[in-house]
């Protein structure tokens, strides 16, 4: 705020508050009436008219008290402009402070359950209430609140992983996060016809239904050539690379001939970010547990 | 030549300067001595208004099964009242609630005039209390008046000092009663003398309330009535000719005046009334009745008891101020039913039994489903269409529950996964729950669907919530 406006506001709240104390002060004085002729205020409605009484005087002691009052507040909290008040105040700190007040109180639950190794923790009840909470609240917009996942968004209940599906490899996964499947684009390499091939002979291999034979036999050299490198001879996927396994009928994407043509012919790349930040390493933990827990029932 | 200065006739009326009169724009309190008085109507106001206190002290103390009988629990978000327990989503009870109680005010004042406010109001009750303390420590209204008058010495000081004590000592009562309606009164007040309270909003309030109670009912007083009370101001408006008022007969009373009490006030010329002050020295807001009906009267019949003991004296009939109506008064008769009181009484009925209804046919169960908002639907390893949910389900009851979700409103749709829940009393459960069709089921894009919940042990405990199912366009063969 410019010292300008910094200013003007703070003149118009002072002033509205000291043209009030004066119009308060100037107008408590006994005025002088004619009792004959000046008994009401002249208004009159239904017949009733309005008598000129005189207001009870603790009202006037309120009236001045609440300027006090307000003075008070102006000089302990923020309301002239830009000035910050005694107190410093700021509804960013009032947040920090309540931030650290509920950490206070629930860093030492969270400390006990971290200290419990998570196939432990995973068959934890009560822990799995504050998981699920955790989970709801960090991960159920893509993978959903039951966890089943979402087109690019893996299932966590299946107990089929891209990077494994161990405790520690979970809890890696949520603290780092993972930068995308290198599954890169092939159309230019092999070929539109390649694409198609290869993507016969990958459905194939989890007993698809309407899979084009000849096709699949001649996408068999490709992904001999090519495909193995992540996704291995027999296509069973490999958890260092994050590449699937193709063999269990289980598709991130969708396993329809079209879906497997595109995935072959642009690639993907999904992407899961890193919540060390947001939770810390505690919470990931009991998170990580919740996680297990639902493919290890 | 004779010139004769003409003559000027002065009236001295018009001479006189004119009657001024100055007013303070703010007015000091002129403090109201109350006489106290004994009558009928005084010892039905003292039976019903030491009941009001009594029940206020006594209520929180009792427990049921070592459940407080009413107890506003907010840090758990659930009240306690008469052994029935209400949630937050049962607010609308009390609003409801609230409303039937402001039809029967206004039914009652339609009916009675201001009884609320003589007999039953909290402002009243409290000020009855403490100025029947200073009545017993200060003395009676003239020597209260002297006593105030009086220069500080001991004698004054002390009784001063005794009065304050016992006015704060009933406020705290009534603080710390008051926070005990909603912190468990049998710790609250152990807890309290060994500063062992966990919240230092408890202290904060007991604070407030006593500091609220002994400033209402030992200074304010009328002032709350006069300046601060909204039913005194718009009460007015339910009253109507039929009314039940307390109201001086001027007819009878009139001309007042003193007498002796051997005159007959026909050959003297003047009314029942011997002007003797007495209704206005025991009003407690410091008005005289024989002004005629004031918004500053409370009803509270004080000054028909002083009144009905001098025409004893006097030996004149009872009832110069009674409570009567304007047409009684006027000579004619005066109806309990009309369109008024018939209007007010249907409508308070109707709400009555409306909300005596929806209170027995509460139940003990709450669903909320909320649809998941990143995917719409999903195919899952069925083959089937997937639609996720976050069940709220609630056991408002005091008892372990089992409950069966189950959902319908579409053919082949099912919950995959478990469907069956054991709750602990007053448990919020969120569940997340996956819901599945054959895709050849879907004749829309998207199916209202209803979740149903049942208590496994009492078929009466259910609930319904509705919500959607959505797939893909289906495919038109």
């Amino acid at each position: 705020m410019t010292s300008f406006w910094t200013g003007w506001i703070s003149f118009i709240v002072l002033g509205s508050i000291f043209g009030c104390a004066w119009l308060l002060w100037v107008t408590r004085k006994s005025q002088k009436f004619d009792t004959e002729t000046e008994q009401t205020m002249g208004h009159s409605f239904d017949g009733i008219e309005e008598y000129d009484n005189p207001l009870p005087r603790w009202w006037l002691v309120l009236f001045m008290g609440t300027i006090v009052f307000g003075l008070g507040y102006l000089v302990f909290y923020p309301g002239l402009g830009s000035y910050k008040g005694i107190f410093g105040w700021t509804s960013v700190n009032q947040w920090e402070a309540e931030v650290k007040k509920a950490e206070e109180t629930y860093a030492p639950i969270f400390a006990k359950l971290a200290a419990t190794p998570i196939e432990e923790l995973a068959k934890d009840d009560k822990a799995m209430k504050i998981g699920q909470r955790l989970f709801a609240n960090n991960c159920a917009v893509c993978h959903g609140s039951t966890a089943h996942g979402a087109t690019g968004f893996p299932n966590l209940t299946d107990n089929d992983w891209l990077y494994g599906g161990a405790p520690e490899k979970i809890k890696e996964t949520i603290t780092d996060g993972r930068n995308g499947s290198a599954m890169r684009a092939w159309k230019d390499e092999i070929g539109e016809e390649g694409v198609k091939q290869v993507a016969n002979y990958v459905r194939s291999l989890s007993n698809q239904e309407d899979v084009d034979e000849a096709m699949a036999a001649k996408g068999a050299e490709i992904f001999a050539a090519n495909c193995f490198v992540c996704h291995g001879k027999d296509g069973k996927g490999s958890h260092d690379m994050g590449a699937p396994n193709l063999t269990d009928g289980i598709w991130l994407y969708g396993g329809t001939q079209a879906i497997v043509e595109a995935t072959v012919r642009n690639g993907r790349g999904g992407v899961m970010p890193s919540f060390k930040d947001k939770l810390g390493e505690e919470r990931i933990h009991l998170l990580a547990a919740y996680i297990y827990s639902l493919s290890h029932r | 030549m004779s010139n004769k200065i003409p003559v000027q006739n002065i009236d001295p009326q018009d001479a006189s300067t004119p009657k001024v009169k100055t007013v303070e724009l703010y007015e000091a309190r002129k403090k109201i001595y109350v006489k106290e008085i004994t009558g009928v109507f005084q010892k039905v106001r003292s039976f019903s208004l030491w009941f009001l206190m009594g029940m206020y002290f006594l209520f929180c103390w009792i427990s049921v099964d070592g459940q407080q009988l009413v107890l506003f629990d907010l840090p758990n978000r659930k009240f306690h009242i008469f052994g029935a327990t209400f949630w937050p989503q049962d607010f609308v009870l009390l609003s409801w609630l609230l409303i039937i109680c402001a039809f029967g005010l206004f039914f009652i004042t339609t009916l009675f005039g201001r009884v609320w406010c003589g007999y039953t109001c909290p402002q009243t009750v409290w000020t009855f209390i403490f100025m029947w303390l200073e009545e017993r420590i200060e003395g009676s209204r003239n020597q209260r008046m002297k006593l105030d008058q009086a220069s500080m010495n001991k004698q004054k000081a002390l009784k001063k000092a005794a009065k304050h004590a016992s006015w704060l000592f009933v406020a705290f009562a009534t603080g710390l009663t008051f926070v005990g309606y909603f912190y468990p009164v049998r710790e609250l007040v152990p807890d309290f003398f060994t500063f062992d309270i966990s919240s230092g909003w408890a202290y904060f309030w007991i604070a407030f309330f006593t500091l609220a109670t002994y400033i209402n009912a030992g200074w304010m007083r009328e002032q709350v009535c006069l300046y601060m009370c909204p039913y005194a101001r718009f009460q007015s408006v339910m009253f109507d000719k039929d009314t039940l008022v307390v109201s001086y007969d001027l007819n009878r009373g009139e001309p007042r005046g003193s007498r002796k009490r051997s005159a007959d006030p026909k050959e003297v010329g003047l009314g029942d009334c011997v002007d003797c002050g007495m209704c206005v020295q025991v009003c407690p807001t410091g008005i005289d009745i024989r002004d005629g009906l004031q918004y500053e009267c409370i009803g509270c019949a004080l000054c028909i008891d002083a009144c009905d003991s001098v025409m004893e004296k006097m030996e004149y009939p009872k009832g110069l101020i009674s409570y009567t109506t304007e047409q009684k008064l006027e000579g004619k008769d005066s109806k309990l039913l009309r369109p008024r009181t018939i209007g007010y009484g249907l409508a308070l009925a109707i709400m009555m039994s409306a909300f005596a209804f929806k209170l027995g046919t509460r139940l003990p169960v709450e669903l909320d489903v909320i649809r998941d908002r990143g995917a719409l639907f999903q195919t899952n390893a069925k083959g089937y269409i997937e639609n996720a949910y976050t069940l709220q389900l609630m056991n408002m009851s005091d008892q372990v529950r089992t409950f069966v979700i189950t959902v319908e409103g579409m053919d082949g749709v099912s919950i995959s996964g478990k469907s069956e829940f054991t709750l602990e009393p007053s448990e919020v459960r969120s569940i997340p729950m996956a819901v599945e069709a054959k895709p050849s089921a879907l004749t829309e894009r998207n199916h209202d669907i209803v979740f149903k919940a049942q208590a496994v042990d009492d078929a009466s405990v259910k609930i319904d919530s509705e919500s959607r199912f959505l797939g893909p366009a289906p495919v038109k063969f």
